[in-house]
């Protein structure tokens, strides 16, 4: 493992931002995601009007991987339909757990490639997931 | 050079690509290879299962059994053998105790006193036996140095105060709880002593009779055993008078279909195939800590504390937790946070430098919430750890805010 290749200057910029890290007007969904083994914690806010996702921010406190990736993936799905964000969160989970791959199909993760490393760091995995799988979640209307 | 490289293979590769420092010791210790001789020698000639077979080799194997119980006696001052009773680990002679103790004499509206820095393993059960009961948790808070106070041993510790676990060293703070103080308090109060000694039996002396408590818990693997074997030291009239924990094979005397009774203490506590080999290593681990000596591991632990206590104090935004003053009497444990960087990305630095620490709550819960932290680093020494150890540590250290984009 080259901690070069995972403390990326997208990872440490994204950390050290607020700019998605915030709570949000007039959110319709609000959940919390929870890593119980590590404490990490984040509640995702989404506004979502014609099943568009019109803004979203997330809070809470975790580790640069959870925090970065959480917002990266705002910047992502911001914008577009909730379908369109389920399957960039499936494109994401195939990237980190190293079933994809191919850089064709992972160029529209934009920045959140930046998170592809982490494939091979097993004990991080769960962070890097943590905002995507509190997305998934969110959309699907399960409870915390 | 270590001088214990030899003994401990493990400590003597590589990971990614950089010596392995192991600084994680509090979590689990690494094995000698005698220890390691011992298992392998007891499964390769003396292996059967032990009080059960009439024949040469299973005689053996209970002999051996017997004999480790014999040597954790000695070891650690307890008055018969049928006072030590083998468990997994201090988990589960903690849960012996609350199951069997605490279900069958705790009542509605006694109290359970207990430090709020106790390890999970020391404070869920007693929730357990508090929810079924109707019996009430009374928390004691460690000061701003991690101690206990006087004051606050007296006011939490009162006549409806039924039982007190307590941990001889804090797993966090490396506080050295005065547990004799505690016991004689809890005595005077009619309760009796669960301690949880995981922390101090690796590091210190520990002796039943001067300790004072009434139930002890240790585990081998936090002192070179083998995972899978620890010990719970009982009073014996209270160890007497107690239920059984768990049931079957083994711990019966008479089985009848509709009732049962019970082997006499230790066999009580011990339904089914004990861990056998586990007991073996033990023995062992206790004889090879015995040749390096308590005086020397409290040697070198304290140097060790001393100097990366002093190390840290150097490095800019970096905040230990716990004591840091009174380092005489105090573990090799030391908490930590670097600011601004969480937890688990300062433990996968220092990993990129072959540095094993621990990050979490270090199953301490209650304890991180009265720090006002979700969690810490966690960096723990024993006697094989070498100031090559600690400067590795401090160095890389140093650069973790660096690879945040964070100033030093």
């Amino acid at each position: 493992m080259e901690l070069n290749e995972i403390y990326t200057q997208i990872l440490t910029e994204h950390n050290n931002s607020r700019r998605n890290k915030h709570p949000i007007e007039n959110p319709t969904i609000s959940l919390k995601g929870v890593n119980p083994s590590c404490g990490d914690e984040i509640t995702l806010q989404l506004r979502v009007r014609a099943g568009v996702i019109e803004d979203a921010g997330f809070t809470g406190v975790g580790c640069a991987i959870s925090q970065a990736s959480a917002s990266i993936m705002i910047d992502l799905i911001k914008g577009k339909t909730t379908k369109e964000a389920l399957r960039l969160a499936n494109l994401f989970f195939g990237m980190i757990k190293g079933e994809i791959k191919d850089e064709g199909r992972l160029e529209e993760l934009d920045e959140a490639v930046a998170l592809k490393d982490i494939s091979h760091m097993p004990a991080r995995v769960k962070c890097a997931v943590l905002g995507w799988h509190t997305l998934e979640n969110a959309i699907e209307g399960k409870k915390e | 050079m270590n001088p214990w490289a030899e003994d401990f293979p493990i400590l003597n590769q590589k990971m990614n690509g950089k010596r392995l420092v192991y600084l994680d010791n509090a979590a689990t210790s690494q094995r000698p290879l005698p220890v390691i001789r011992a298992v392998d020698e007891f499964y390769r000639t003396q292996n059967a299962n032990p009080h059960r077979g009439l024949y040469e080799l299973s005689v053996k194997a209970t002999q051996r059994y017997e004999d480790a119980r014999s040597a954790v006696r000695k070891f650690i001052g307890a008055g018969e053998d049928c006072e030590v009773i083998f468990t997994r680990n201090a988990s589960e002679s903690l849960n012996l105790v609350a199951y069997s103790y605490g279900m069958a004499f705790l009542r509605e509206g006694d109290e359970i006193a207990l430090p709020v820095s106790e390890h999970h393993s020391n404070l869920v059960p007693w929730q357990m036996v508090a929810k079924a009961k109707g019996a009430k948790l009374v928390y004691l808070y460690p000061d701003r140095d991690g101690r206990l106070t006087d004051e606050e041993i007296d006011a939490k510790i009162t006549k409806r105060t039924k039982l007190v676990a307590v941990a001889h060293v804090s797993n966090v703070l490396g506080s050295v709880y005065p547990v004799r103080k505690i016991a004689d308090r809890a005595h005077a109060a009619g309760a009796v002593v669960v301690a949880d000694c995981a922390q101090s039996v690796p590091h210190r002396r520990v002796n039943v009779q001067e300790l004072g408590a009434d139930f002890m818990a240790f585990s081998g693997h936090k002192m070179m055993a083998p995972m899978g074997i620890g010990v719970l030291y009982g009073r014996k009239e209270l160890l007497e008078k107690m239920p059984p924990f768990l049931r079957g094979g083994e711990m019966i005397e008479y089985v009848h279909e509709q009732d049962s009774t019970f082997a006499p203490l230790p066999q009580k506590f011990e339904a089914g195939t004990q861990n056998v080999g586990g007991a073996v290593g033990l023995e062992a681990a206790i004889r090879y800590l015995e040749g390096v000596g308590y005086d020397r591991i409290q040697k070198t632990e304290n140097e060790l504390l001393n100097y990366t206590l002093d190390g840290l104090a150097e490095i800019p935004h970096v905040v230990v937790y716990g004591g840091t003053r009174n380092r005489e009497n105090r573990g090799g444990v030391i908490s930590f946070n670097v600011e601004g960087v969480h937890p688990h990305d300062v433990a996968s630095i220092l990993d990129a430098d072959g540095i094993a620490v621990r990050a979490g709550h270090h199953c301490a819960q209650p304890l991180m919430d009265y720090l006002c932290v979700n969690s810490t680093c966690r960096a723990s020494f024993y006697f094989y750890n070498t100031k090559e150890d600690a400067d590795a540590f401090l160095e890389s250290l140093r650069k973790v805010r660096g690879w945040l984009g964070l100033g030093a």
